[in-house]
């Protein structure tokens, strides 16, 4: 279960999460809706522990264990993921070894056997249907020359290979087509389960469409000034936010 | 995003493994240079008169040059005077065999990972351990001989085999060539010697380690491999040295020479001492010239560099192709973490028809290290259908450190055909942050990349040493993030 407790945080001193408070117990898939600007990306960001973001009040913890006291590896070793609003390029290393790694370094934690190549290409292999992916992405480097929508698959089948506990899901809608879209959605759904918790973040009602929330939350300036259910998303795509402002 | 990263930013410290001292008795002869120091050097080794003329021509010569000024390398004036030319390990009587080596002798290249029994060796490969100024032994010389194939300290071969020194010593780098080379001709101690006679491929890699040890030394070693018709060799050399805190000079000279149809490749993992991480006192200064000549048609010739160590780096292993479809290739992987400097390339000078070159070059920058690739290529009148392609990629750790790239590109025969690619990126945070939030650490992270980066060049190393140069990469990188 992850607790958010409230939570006041920025960049350099300037405060952009003013008393943020969120409980995501497991199972659930919340949504968080809002414009560019309103804190979305921090709240990511001070999750999955980004340097540079600084924590001025409040707690965030996860199963019990503080995670604001933890490396953002650490974080992912326990169980935390995010799928990239803009997935980053790491020329010359390859994808399968870059996923391997990332598997092998979370089985060691696990204090369980490291998988070999031939066993992981068995695993991968299975992965990749489930976001209709070709092969061929596998022997790219991590994200160099990919489209928009083969990077957004490539996170979603790293989450898929990965299994972690709670997922984020950070303008996983932007820059999909429809079919992508439906592809991205159909990856997530089949991955949902009573352990599994997410937060997706997001623009526009869209991907809810195809990923039905247990709550969405409306963060305007850094709080979230409504929680509702699955219907929030079509009134806000009716009325727009403006009618939640101060 | 704020501007200063806090992890790039941070101390950058790292640990030399093979920095330890061989307290062994030695005999160095005083500092300083003149002929008769060259006068000793030649009469300890019982040199022939020619050779003793061939090393007073080069100091003469030396004399008169002037010390290399446009690398991109700073550091203070070399006072020549101060420096030993030879120092060795005191010999009790002549060496018969292996059990005769002074057990710390055999301890130190242990400790240094190279064992020196044959039986606990790398099956297949033959190693020549080269200790300050004199070669210590050489392995596997027996099974060699079966072949055919000569495997010796240059000493040796001065003894042995005069005829083939004397007829390829210089041949390829004369002493006149440049400063570092004409000091080396002057006062070269040892150093190893390779022929394969004609039609043979040689069983096994050959290698030769080089240990410097003494203080206020410094190595001036020469190796000289002559590859007949229709042969084929392997040979890495391998090299490190205490910590100290004054600089050591380190000049050696390689000379290749590829007959018609052979091919010889050369590989080197250089892991000098780089100087105090955090002041960048001490480390070797590295002035090498390396070259190859493929002196008839269809022969080949490929250099394969992992510069990992030394405060200084000023290389630029070359080749000649001057036989018809010869074929050269240089892959380098030079690393320059804290304050080390490396000013490192080649040259490929095309002479003869349907030649080929083939350069790649990976440069690390990291710490307040600076790296720089010096590249030459020359396309002569006569080298119909000439093709070169060059790929010159640099990677940046943090904001201290710099790349820079100097290609020369000289075509006087239209037929010629080029290719140049470029690249500098740099490790950034948000790199580092997508590895860490797939839970991956940042020194794994650091090395994965900087590992994908230097693959091409890796991939040309013999097996055994390719685990080695990615091992050797790690450990000079740690601390260089984070």
């Amino acid at each position: 279960m992850l607790e958010i407790k409230n939570l006041h945080a920025g960049v350099d001193g300037k405060e952009i999460l003013k008393g943020i408070n969120l409980i995501i117990k497991p199972g659930e898939l919340h949504a968080i809706m809002g414009r560019n600007g309103s804190g979305k990306s921090t709240l990511a960001n001070i999750i999955t522990g980004r340097d540079n973001y600084e924590v001025m009040k409040g707690s965030v913890t996860y199963n019990g264990k503080d995670l604001l006291d933890m490396l953002p590896e650490d974080r992912a070793l326990s169980g935390i993921f995010m799928s990239f609003q803009y997935p980053v390029v790491i020329p010359g290393v390859n994808n399968t070894y870059f996923l391997r790694a990332a598997l092998n370094a979370k089985l060691k934690h696990q204090g369980l056997k490291e998988m070999n190549a031939v066993d992981f290409m068995h695993l991968i292999r299975e992965k990749l249907n489930r976001v209709q992916m070709d092969e061929k992405y596998l022997t790219r480097a991590v994200n160099d020359g990919f489209s928009g929508g083969e990077k957004k698959r490539n996170e979603i089948l790293q989450m898929l290979t990965l299994e972690p506990t709670f997922s984020i899901l950070d303008e996983t809608d932007s820059g999909l087509d429809i079919d992508a879209l439906k592809i991205v959605a159909n990856g997530v759904n089949n991955f949902r389960n009573k352990e599994r918790s997410f937060l997706a973040i997001t623009h526009y009602q869209r991907l809810l469409e195809y990923m039905e929330p247990d709550f969405i939350h409306v963060l305007i300036d850094g709080e979230i000034v409504k929680s509702g259910d699955k219907t929030l998303a079509a009134e806000l795509e009716k009325k727009g936010y403006s009618w939640l402002e101060k | 995003m704020a501007k200063s990263n806090p992890i790039i930013d941070s101390a950058i410290s790292q640990e030399y493994e093979y920095g330890f001292i061989t307290d062994i008795e030695q005999e160095t002869i005083p500092p300083g240079l003149n002929e008769d120091v060259i006068r000793l050097i030649s009469s300890k080794k019982n040199e022939p008169d020619w050779l003793l003329e061939w090393r007073l021509k080069a100091y003469n010569q030396w004399l008169k040059m002037e010390e290399p000024n446009w690398a991109k390398l700073h550091y203070a004036e070399i006072d020549f005077q101060a420096i030993s030319y030879y120092s060795a390990p005191k010999e009790k009587e002549k060496l018969k065999s292996l059990d005769e080596v002074d057990p710390k002798l055999l301890e130190t290249y242990t400790k240094l990972g190279i064992p020196l029994e044959e039986q606990k060796m790398l099956a297949n490969v033959a190693v020549d351990a080269v200790f300050d100024s004199v070669s210590v032994t050489t392995t596997f010389k027996e099974e060699l001989g079966k072949a055919g194939v000569i495997f010796c300290s240059f000493s040796e071969a001065v003894k042995n085999h005069p005829e083939l020194i004397r007829k390829y010593l210089g041949s390829v780098v004369p002493p006149t060539d440049n400063y570092f080379a004409a000091l080396n001709s002057a006062v070269f101690s040892d150093g190893s010697f390779v022929y394969i006679p004609k039609g043979v491929r040689c069983p096994m890699e050959l290698s030769t380690y080089f240990r410097i040890n003494a203080a206020n030394t410094g190595q001036f070693e020469r190796t000289l491999i002559v590859a007949e018709e229709s042969s084929h060799v392997s040979y890495l050399e391998g090299c490190t040295a205490p910590m100290r805190d004054e600089n050591q000079l380190h000049a050696a000279v390689v000379e290749l020479i590829a007959h018609k149809n052979a091919e010889i490749k050369y590989s080197t993992v250089q892991n000098w001492y780089p100087g105090d991480p955090k002041t960048g006192r001490g480390g070797i200064y590295n002035f090498v010239t390396k070259r190859g000549t493929c002196l008839e048609d269809n022969s080949k010739i490929s250099w394969t560099q992992v510069e990992t160590g030394s405060a200084l780096t000023w290389k630029y292993p070359s080749c000649i192709l001057k036989g018809d479809n010869s074929v050269g290739e240089f892959y380098s992987v030079a690393l320059s973490n804290n304050f080390q400097q490396a000013d490192t390339g080649t040259k490929m000078i095309h002479i003869g028809k349907n030649t080929r070159s083939t350069i790649i070059s990976k440069g690390i920058s990291a710490g307040k290290g600076q790296n720089t690739y010096r590249g030459g290529v020359k396309i002569m009148k006569g080298a119909e259908n000439a093709r070169n392609y060059s790929q010159c990629d640099s990677i940046l750790i943090g904001d201290e450190c710099g790349a820079h790239t100097f290609p020369y590109i000289d075509v006087r025969n239209p037929t010629a055909q080029m290719e140049h690619e470029a690249s500098t990126s740099r490790i950034g945070e948000d790199q580092l942050f997508y590895c860490n939030q797939r839970g991956i650490s940042t020194e794994d992270a650091v090395s994965m990349i900087v590992n994908g980066f230097c693959k091409k060049v890796f991939n040309e190393l013999p097996m055994e040493f390719a685990v080695e140069a990615q091992k050797l990469m790690e450990v000079s990188l740690e601390g260089a993030v984070g």
